[in-house]
């Protein structure tokens, strides 16, 4: 925006009408110390793939922790400090504070400051042809009447308590000499632990509720040849529920089973601006196993930053 | 003998703080040529760190953690500017959380603001490609501007590091001097060449052919409309 500011809004066009502002932000670049000051809507910066718009993936959809865990990306309006090690390896500390409106969060508790976070995350080269980043982050709200909802947008409870989650990720990228453009190979993962505790109710919060979820995802994909890429992900969500509020059968109860994806995907990215990608999954995620088969395109007008690793 | 035990205490405090007698001038070079040039002009004075290597395409680097923590403490940055860094600068800055060099600061200099660019579309449209809208920013590739560029960056390392000024200016004087005469040996561009000899020096960049380059489509990869070669046919600089 000008020498000491950086700024970027994303406002997305809802199907049914509207808009819908996802990200809107103002970013330092001149604070000493190495520290970034970021201010706002915006995507946390947790984990790996939440700070990245959807159509930067290079699957069709989010994996499924992240749509379980996250609601597909997690973003809020607050603010976020950073700060880079003035070391020649690689290490970054940030924290958030942030409203505490969206999922996981719900409420907007403490009067607006509902949801903090904390995350670090390292990385390095290896040689000429590889590079990559790791990380730990910490994500903690107290969700004040939290809404769930079935697939018919029916309300099924609300839940108020403590929400705390705990991710890893991982990504690992290889090109030759450091050429991406012929061929290039990127290794990703990340794995969430989630503790929730507090009241849930049909309508109040009224029975005591203990829930530890369980997931991960590890993708890879691989550009075999200039414009085309092959990729294949597999995600696990588990979840361990109990407490009063768990009502055997009922939707706090997963019953012991484990949900699982699978997706294999076939990208032609012609250019950054125009990318077509067909992706077939078999989603065990729900009692009857189905088989999805997608197609997208995804076509880019006008300028576009570059983005992060 | 308080006195003296905090007198003793400080001094040994004090070899920490100060300043080492020779702080060297931390630069981050954005392709090799530069990285060369800052040796050149900079000798023991500098510590250089160069982005990427001459057997990458500067057009597809990812800013990287490892650059972006080299970044965090470079006095200096020097890229090539005109766009050829568009894809990753940028971001670099934004991450690296370094004031100084940001683009307006003396610790950057894009060496692309030193020379005349050749080229300039008059329309840009990407239909024809990844062009670039600043005229061709494979400046290197005549040595002329390398001339012109080093006196920048002679300047600008007087003006970080003004200790040391009297040196830069020694070791430009120099440089120029040799670069000179060796401007005198080399022979003068000869279009009729301009397809097969990767080394010529060449008064318009690097106009090879798309064949050279191993881009057959124009849709392939990101091909500039300049059809330039990649960094592996880059002129060495002595």
């Amino acid at each position: 925006m000008d020498n000491l500011f950086y700024g970027s809004l994303t406002i997305s066009l809802r199907p049914q009408g509207g808009a819908a502002v996802e990200e809107a932000y103002a970013q330092t670049l001149n604070m000493p110390l190495g520290l970034t000051l970021k201010m706002g809507r915006f995507f946390s910066g947790i984990g790996y793939l939440n700070q990245f718009h959807a159509h930067h993936d290079d699957f069709i959809d989010r994996p499924l922790p992240y749509r379980a865990l996250l609601n597909n990306q997690f973003g809020d309006d607050g603010v976020q400090l950073k700060w880079l090690a003035p070391t020649d390896a690689y290490l970054e500390l940030g924290g958030e504070l942030l409203r505490g409106d969206a999922f996981p969060g719900g409420g907007a508790a403490f009067r607006g400051a509902g949801t903090w976070s904390a995350f670090a995350h390292t990385g390095g080269d290896v040689g000429f042809s590889n590079s990559w980043k790791g990380g730990v982050s910490w994500l903690q709200t107290r969700p004040l009447r939290r809404q769930a909802f079935d697939n018919n947008g029916n309300a099924i409870g609300a839940f108020s308590g403590r929400s705390k989650l705990l991710v890893g990720d991982f990504v690992w990228k290889w090109a030759p000499n450091g050429n991406p453009i012929n061929r290039n190979f990127r290794f990703q993962a990340e794995a969430f632990y989630r503790i929730e505790h507090g009241l849930f109710g049909a309508v109040n919060p009224t029975a005591a509720y203990d829930g530890r979820q369980f997931g991960w995802y590890a993708e890879g994909v691989y550009q075999f040849m200039p414009r085309w890429r092959a990729g294949f992900r597999h995600a696990e969500l588990r979840a361990r529920n109990s407490g009063p509020a768990v009502a055997p059968g009922g939707v706090l109860d997963s019953q012991g089973r484990r949900s699982w994806r699978d997706s294999l995907l076939l990208g032609f990215a012609n250019s950054e601006f125009s990318r077509i990608r067909l992706q077939v999954s078999r989603d065990a995620s729900r009692p009857k196993v189905d088989y999805q088969l997608s197609m997208q395109y995804l076509m880019l007008l006008g300028a576009h930053g570059a983005h992060q690793f | 003998m308080k006195r003296f035990t905090l007198l003793s205490a400080l001094m040994l405090f004090i070899p920490a703080l100060a300043q080492p007698a020779s702080a060297a001038v931390r630069v981050f070079a954005c392709e090799p040529e530069w990285g060369a040039l800052a040796r050149e002009i900079g000798g023991d004075e500098v510590s250089v760190f160069t982005a990427t290597h001459a057997l990458q395409d500067p057009h597809h680097i990812q800013a990287r953690p490892s650059l972006i923590a080299r970044m965090r403490r470079a006095d200096l940055v020097i890229a090539t500017g005109a766009q050829l860094e568009i894809g990753w600068l940028p971001v670099l800055l934004r991450q690296a959380a370094n004031p100084r060099v940001q683009p307006g600061q003396p610790g950057y200099l894009a060496a692309a603001d030193y020379v005349q660019k050749l080229d300039v579309p008059a329309r840009v449209d990407r239909a024809l490609g990844d062009i670039h809208p600043a005229g061709n920013p494979h400046i290197q590739t005549d040595p002329r501007n390398i001339g012109r560029v080093a006196a920048a960056l002679a300047e600008r390392l007087q003006q970080i590091d003004p200790q040391h000024a009297a040196a830069y200016a020694a070791r430009y004087a120099n440089f120029a001097r040799r670069w000179q005469q060796a401007l005198a040996r080399w022979p003068r561009p000869d279009r009729a060449r301009a397809a097969s000899a990767s080394h010529e020096p060449r008064r318009t960049g690097s106009r090879h052919s798309r064949a050279r380059a191993g881009r057959r489509h124009p849709g392939a990869g990101h091909p500039c409309a300049d059809g330039h070669p990649g960094a592996a046919t880059r002129h060495r600089v002595h």
